[in-house]
């Protein structure tokens, strides 16, 4: 298999402009990922900045109400309120050691773009983050949290003014800064080795997960369920348990007004829409047009509203090893209330669809099985939008 | 449709060097592109570069995706800028370099892509988003359907790099003027002579300089250096956006753009 794929997905689709860069960052991640001292300082930035490991959480009335035991992973626990702090600080980490002194980064909803102005107030270096004109609007609270920290946030007027232009605008910086800058991408995606590189600072999730349920239940997982924008925290918890072939991973897709109405963000739930294809540098399954022209996404939460899905789950996918699914805005709301309710705890409406299908699932399960819900990130951030659609009724 | 070959070797014997015309298919809508498209022609273009507009530009400056934006809401589709690359041909047979990002190729088939791209007496095709990496089914496709492949060479490139991606170039290699995405800017850097000097002695495939490239005083330092041609893109586009309420304007300072900068290749 050519480097940088999972079966036919992934590789590196680049402008030639960015091959000395792309070149650079394979190398140092192949070499720093063995390495012992930045092992050791990643381990421990996780556990005294982040407060890893964030803990599992048993679900009484949740487990009540569905009829399956429900534990969450609290990645919701973390400094910044979600699993992006991982992948940011490992990145952060790795820039500094191969003396890139700026960071530049894409947010949608602005969590990345959060964790990424975070990680470098930490560790000392320059920031700026896009973000699209529309977002900056809706996300207010978020681009102070970031000029808080000493990030400066330039807004992205191309094209739908969202995440998609915003990664655009960061790769065309990238283009005439390579030498000085590091680009933190903060899913797994865009081109070889970010998928893999995003993929390894995020599977610290699975890998507490799995020892955690296993000490506290004696057992494994009927199922694991995380939802699935760009797929970052899915994969991180997947990783966990991927050779552990009798749990089910069970990945979350953002159905938005429903997969018929053409508003979603469900790569795999529409055959006509989302199709093997090319964008922002990667192969995989891609919402396009007849045209392959890339079609505009919709879903309620920010973090899920994206055109494309990682190349290594289009892989699992293809091994049936993982398997995808999609629920709605209003399924998602459903879930976001009946967990702040029920469990005093309130999701970010990327997480909420996770919950949403474990509610789902747990119909067909009995009452002892597990399932194991990756609960990403905090709602704090939603809850103004939340008020907003549930008053609008 | 005349050859690179056919047409370098003429500019030669003229003592010029090519100048090369870059605008988007369709930008900004079908009918005043072929107007611009034959007017670049008529005041001296020498080769023509165009692009397929694609929602999603990465390798292109803020220029060319509000161009291709343009394009792509006046209802222009891959189907429309054959159309339009047909009715091109019709009007002349000037070498004809496409620019194009992989999704696009890939969504219509390879195979079909390509033999369209024969039929229709295309040149090259350089795919915007393919290092050479990614490149070697599109190269033997295209090939096999003589079509020309181009592949970009940067101030970066190492030395053992150039080499393969020189491997992998038929119709000319585009020299990047500057590092970064394409975009007018003010003066020349003296990285782009010295990248000229270091590839020059590497090939005797036509070289052609872009990005950046927004005066005549440009075209006439990169041919001075070594080069083979200059490409031309947000410059022109730029005189296409400044115009778009007056249509006869944009074709007037189009034309008369592209003669100024036909004027730099001469020596």
């Amino acid at each position: 298999m050519k480097t940088g794929y999972y079966g036919k997905y992934g590789g590196k689709y680049v402008s030639e402009i960015l091959m000395p860069a792309i070149s650079e960052l394979e190398k140092s991640f192949n070499e720093l990922k063995e390495n012992k001292n930045f092992q050791r300082d990643f381990a421990e930035l996780l556990q005294k900045y982040v407060g890893r490991p964030s803990p599992i959480t048993y679900c009484p009335q949740l487990t009540k109400e569905l009829g399956a035991q429900i534990y969450l992973k609290r990645e919701d626990l973390n400094h910044t309120g979600a699993h992006k702090i991982n992948n940011a600080l490992g990145q952060a980490l790795l820039a500094k050691r191969i003396g890139k002194k700026r960071i530049i980064a894409e947010t949608g909803a602005g969590q990345h773009g959060v964790a990424v102005a975070t990680a470098c107030a930490k560790l000392g270096l320059d920031c700026e983050v896009y973000m699209g004109e529309k977002d900056m609007e809706r996300q207010k609270p978020n681009v102070f949290r970031m000029e808080l920290m000493g990030a400066k946030v330039i807004p992205v007027s191309s094209g739908t003014k969202t995440l998609k232009d915003a990664i655009n605008e960061a790769l065309r910086d990238w283009s005439s800064s390579v030498e000085t800058t590091h680009y933190l991408l903060g899913s797994v995606l865009g081109p070889h080795p970010f998928p893999e590189m995003v993929a390894y600072f995020q599977s610290v999730i699975g890998r507490e997960a799995r020892q955690q349920i296993l000490e506290e239940t004696n057992r494994l997982p009927e199922a694991v369920i995380a939802c699935v924008g760009g797929g970052s925290n899915a994969l991180g918890i997947f990783k966990g348990f991927l050779n552990d072939e009798k749990v089910k991973l069970i990945g979350v897709e953002a159905g938005g007004e429903g997969i018929e109405t053409g508003k979603h963000a469900a790569r795999f739930a529409d055959s006509e829409t989302g199709r093997l294809g090319i964008v922002h540098g990667t192969k995989t399954y891609v919402l396009q047009d007849k045209m392959g022209q890339i079609m505009n996404t919709h879903s309620v939460s920010a973090g899920l509203d994206y055109c494309a899905i990682g190349p290594e789950h289009s892989y699992l996918r293809d091994q049936n090893r993982a398997s995808y699914t999609s629920v709605t805005d209003q399924e998602c709301l459903e879930a976001f209330c009946l967990l702040s309710e029920k469990e005093g705890i309130i999701p970010a409406l990327e997480s909420a669809h996770a919950v949403a299908y474990a509610e789902k699932y747990a119909q067909n399960l009995n009452k002892e099985a597990i399932i194991l819900i990756n609960l990403s990130g905090r709602g704090d951030k939603d809850i103004f939008e939340v008020k907003k659609i549930l008053d609008a009724g | 449709m005349i050859t690179y070959r056919e047409r370098y070797k003429a500019l030669k014997t003229k003592n010029e060097g090519a100048l090369i015309p870059f605008t988007v298919l369709g930008d900004p809508d079908f009918k005043t592109s072929f107007e611009v498209i034959k007017t670049i022609i008529d005041n001296g273009a020498d080769i023509l570069e165009l692009g397929m507009p694609f929602s999603d530009p990465i390798a292109d400056g803020s220029t060319i995706q509000t161009a291709d934006t343009r394009a792509l809401e006046n209802g222009i589709d891959i189907f429309k800028c054959m159309k339009l690359l047909k009715e091109i041909r019709k009007y002349s047979d000037i070498p004809i370099g496409l620019l194009m990002y992989s999704n696009l190729i890939m969504n219509y088939g390879l195979e079909e892509f390509y033999q369209k791209m024969d039929a229709m007496q295309i040149n090259s095709v350089l795919v915007a988003d393919m290092p050479l990496e990614e490149s070697d089914e599109f190269v033997e496709i295209a090939h096999e359907h003589r079509v020309d492949t181009v592949f970009l060479v940067t101030p970066l490139t190492t030395k053992e790099r150039l080499q393969e991606i020189l491997g992998g170039c038929t119709g000319f290699v585009y020299l990047v003027a500057r590092l970064g995405v394409t975009g007018a800017r003010q003066d020349l850097q003296s990285s782009t002579l010295e990248l000229i000097k270091r590839v020059r002695p590497q090939t005797d495939l036509p070289l052609n300089v872009g990005f950046g490239i927004s005066e005549p005083e440009h075209v006439r330092e990169v041919i001075k250096a070594g080069a083979d041609g200059a490409i031309v893109g947000s410059a022109l586009i730029r005189k296409i956006e400044k115009n778009l309420d007056n249509k006869e304007k944009m074709i007037k300072k189009i034309g008369d753009f592209v003669a100024r900068m036909k004027d730099g290749t001469r020596a």
